[in-house]
């Protein structure tokens, strides 16, 4: 019985399809691995998510008590706020000066290697020796930032030791960080550029302006896409310019979702209500994903 | 420096070895034990082993470091020691005791921080037997010199001892006698005369400060529970259930006194100042008053870093309208019941805990130990390396001494939430809003920990 459905059910099978199943094995190695480091975790969170779990004492079912605990959050509400208001300057500034020192260093003059090289430089730091560095020179006595104001005559900032400024001034760490990222990538799409377009522009007598708005931007727009995601996606992550600069301070007043799942981790040891903001923030990152991706299927060269 | 970071994994070979060599060595170490019952207390009666040792960066690590030969040569324990900073050696700590299967035999901690943490998660070996035993507690050790205050903190709530005090930290002031004189100003007894000196010493226009004081949420707490001393209070009631006790009216009083002394006479950006900021700023010679812990005398007298050598005062904190304390925090020592060198491990604590390394310590101003006769022996005082009125000053906070923090499990929540509330009030918040909002915040919070 059982040889007779074998033969019938191999003979259904196309050739290709007998040709592939001896690889279908290969498979395996990278399903396992990926179920062991990504999904196993991925679940177990959701799990934790559901249950009441401190460090040091026994776990209880509760629910979904721990979300419906964050919505009604007030640090953890302010830390979703403090988070989109981050973002929204980390990635506009760094992209907007990034393009534009982009063009700048497209164009032909002399020594452009040398300041191309010293542009990229911060990029290449790392961002807690870069953190403990500014802090230093935000120091509103004895820090560099507040003396250079005074030589121009302008009145000390609080800079990061205040709730008003401390997001602005922690974006200005971001953008001396990360411009020369956005730079790097733009240039490789504007050295991309078919030169004919611009030839036959010249001819037509169009302007600067025009040729820019006409024929670079659309060009380079993919690649100014890829640009906008990897800035998005590693803003939304920010944690170690934050967590080594203010530690989400004054007050909460710069503690976004990474630094306060950290801390509800990590310092009060409650490891549900901290899985629980995993997964919204999962969830955010996601939503904010699809949007992303969206934008670049606009952004394909037709 | 001590062990890398990462540790290297066993290689299977290794780990045979290792298992071979033990089931040799067990039984050897039965008659070892058994020879040393019959005799007194033994230095070397557990030489040969490997003690792993978990410490937080610091005065104490240093010189655990340095003397770890003379250690070898006493009692042939070799030390394996990892130095790592005290915010991540709390985590560490905490996720691998509860891991079941700790790294390290004998560790550091705050009390303040930690104790009940632990004690609810049973993870400490219990000493109490060993302390009582003329084998296991030498004479030299002289326990009977340990404070109470000490053997309190190192006690739990049922009244087993899991640890062994090391050094405690006092709050004091700090002033720089410079500023004072120039001001004709007299060092202030009360919290009212403090808050008179202040504003009479701070002068922006000199970038002088009047005050300097931890600001940034979190550290702030303890500056604030100074104060409330003043006041006669602590943080949480007395007896059990627990209930916040942060938003009476003294505790109110007090929050008004921090956010006037602070915002009036602090330097601007206060709100995020920790001690490292405030102790630039009075090493620098920009701030006339400092309240904080005594181990930053050393610093402070460090020529090499300081500017204000030699006119640094030392001083007890005012006393306040209805009381008059000094906040304390206790650091300890203890082994992990999961270690597999109890013996070894107790041995390393006693040499650390002990009278000569307590006296090595106070010399370098790296803390006050939980004893009396180290403060009075005239060797330790001959060679200390930071003024002798900072020794008196400790010595006179010893009597005045109080808890700064809630023996709480979620300490580190209570300081965020109330550390929030405070530094709120510097960005010119209402002390009463500010006080009863953190205390409803935080209040279940702490009925959940108690219960679970």
């Amino acid at each position: 019985m059982a040889g007779a459905e074998v033969t019938v059910a191999a003979g259904t099978r196309t050739p290709g399809e007998r040709r592939l199943r001896p690889y279908l094995l290969f498979i395996w190695p990278a399903l396992i691995v990926s179920s062991a480091v990504i999904v196993f975790p991925w679940i177990f969170t959701v799990w934790m998510s559901l249950h009441d779990w401190h460090i040091g004492s026994k776990q209880t079912y509760v629910g979904f008590d721990n979300y419906v605990n964050l919505l009604t959050n007030r640090r953890f509400l302010e830390s979703i706020g403090h988070t989109i208001y981050f973002t929204i300057l980390a990635v506009v500034l760094p992209m907007v000066l990034g393009t534009v020192s982009a063009l700048v260093f497209h164009k032909k003059f002399r020594g452009r290697g040398f300041f191309r090289t010293l542009f990229i430089m911060p990029m290449m730091a790392t961002p807690v020796a870069v953190s403990l560095i500014w802090t230093m020179m935000f120091h509103p006595q004895l820090g560099v930032l507040n003396y250079l104001l005074s030589l121009a005559g302008l009145p000390p900032s609080q800079w990061v030791y205040a709730p008003g400024t401390v997001i602005p001034s922690l974006i200005l760490v971001e953008i001396w960080l990360w411009t020369p990222f956005v730079m790097i990538i733009v240039l490789g799409g504007l050295a991309s550029l078919p030169t004919e377009p611009y030839e036959a522009a010249l001819i037509d007598g169009a302007s600067q302006w025009q040729m820019f708005w006409k024929i670079t931007y659309p060009l380079v727009a993919p690649f100014l896409v890829v640009a906008l995601i990897m800035r998005t996606i590693d803003a939304l992550k920010v944690f170690e310019t934050i967590w080594v600069i203010s530690n989400g301070g004054p007050g909460t007043a710069s503690e976004v979702l990474n630094v306060y799942l950290y801390a509800q981790a990590f310092a009060y040891n409650q490891v549900g209500t901290a899985s629980a903001v995993v997964i919204v923030f999962f969830a955010i990152i996601v939503a904010l994903s699809l949007v992303l991706l969206w934008a670049r299927q606009k952004a394909k060269w037709a | 420096m001590g062990r890398s970071f990462t540790r290297r994994s066993l290689s299977r070979r290794e780990a045979l070895w290792g298992a071979a060599a033990l089931g040799v060595a067990a039984p050897m170490l039965n008659t070892v034990t058994a020879y040393a019952q019959s005799g007194a207390f033994n230095w070397q009666r557990f030489k040969g082993q490997q003690v792993e040792v978990l410490m937080e960066t610091g005065p104490r690590a240093e010189l655990m470091k340095k003397h770890q030969k003379e250690f070898l040569d006493q009692t042939g324990i070799k030390l394996g020691i990892e130095v790592i900073p005290e915010q991540q050696a709390r985590q560490k700590v905490a996720i691998e005791l509860n891991s079941g299967k700790p790294s390290f035999d004998l560790f550091n901690f705050a009390f303040h921080v930690q104790k009940r943490q632990f004690e609810k998660g049973g993870w400490l070996l219990e000493i109490t037997d060993w302390l009582k035993d003329p084998q296991m507690m030498p004479a030299e050790y002289e326990l009977g010199d340990v404070s109470k205050l000490g053997m309190s903190f190192a006690t739990t709530s049922d009244g087993k001892v899991n640890a062994l005090p090391i050094l405690c930290d006092y709050f004091m002031v700090y002033y720089n006698k410079e500023l004072f004189a120039k001001k004709g100003v007299a060092f202030p007894k009360t919290l009212d005369e403090m808050m008179t000196a202040a504003a009479a010493l701070n002068d922006p226009a000199a970038g002088i400060s009047g005050f300097v004081g931890r600001g940034v949420r979190n550290a702030n707490v303890v500056l604030w529970t100074q104060l409330l001393s003043g006041w006669g209070q602590e943080t949480v009631t007395s007896t059990r259930p627990l209930k916040l006790i942060t938003d009476t009216p003294e505790a109110i009083a007090s929050a008004e006194y921090y956010k006037k002394l602070l915002a009036s006479y602090g330097p601007a950006g206060i709100a995020g100042f920790n001690w490292n900021e405030a102790q630039g700023l009075f090493m620098q010679g920009k701030a006339a008053m400092w309240i904080d812990a005594t181990g930053f005398a050393a610093p402070v007298e460090d020529k090499t870093k300081s500017r204000v050598v030699g006119k640094v005062g030392y001083g007890l904190p005012p006393s306040g309208p209805k009381g008059h304390g000094s906040v304390t925090f206790g650091t300890g020592m203890a082994i992990p019941k999961a270690s597999a060198r109890k013996e070894a491990a107790y041995y390393t604590m006693l040499w650390m805990t002990g009278p000569t390394m307590a006296g090595r310590m106070l010399q370098v101003g790296g803390g006050i130990p939980f004893r009396t006769n180290p403060l009075k022996d005239p060797a330790v005082l001959s060679s200390l390396t930071v003024p002798r009125e900072w020794a008196e000053c400790a010595a006179g906070c010893a009597p005045i001494s109080m808890p700064g923090l809630p023996v709480i499990v979620p300490v580190t929540e209570f300081r965020d939430v109330i550390g929030t509330a405070l530094t709120n009030l510097l960005g010119g918040a209402d002390p009463a809003t500010e006080m009863k909002r953190a205390t409803a915040e935080f209040q279940p919070v702490l009925d959940k920990s108690e219960q679970s």
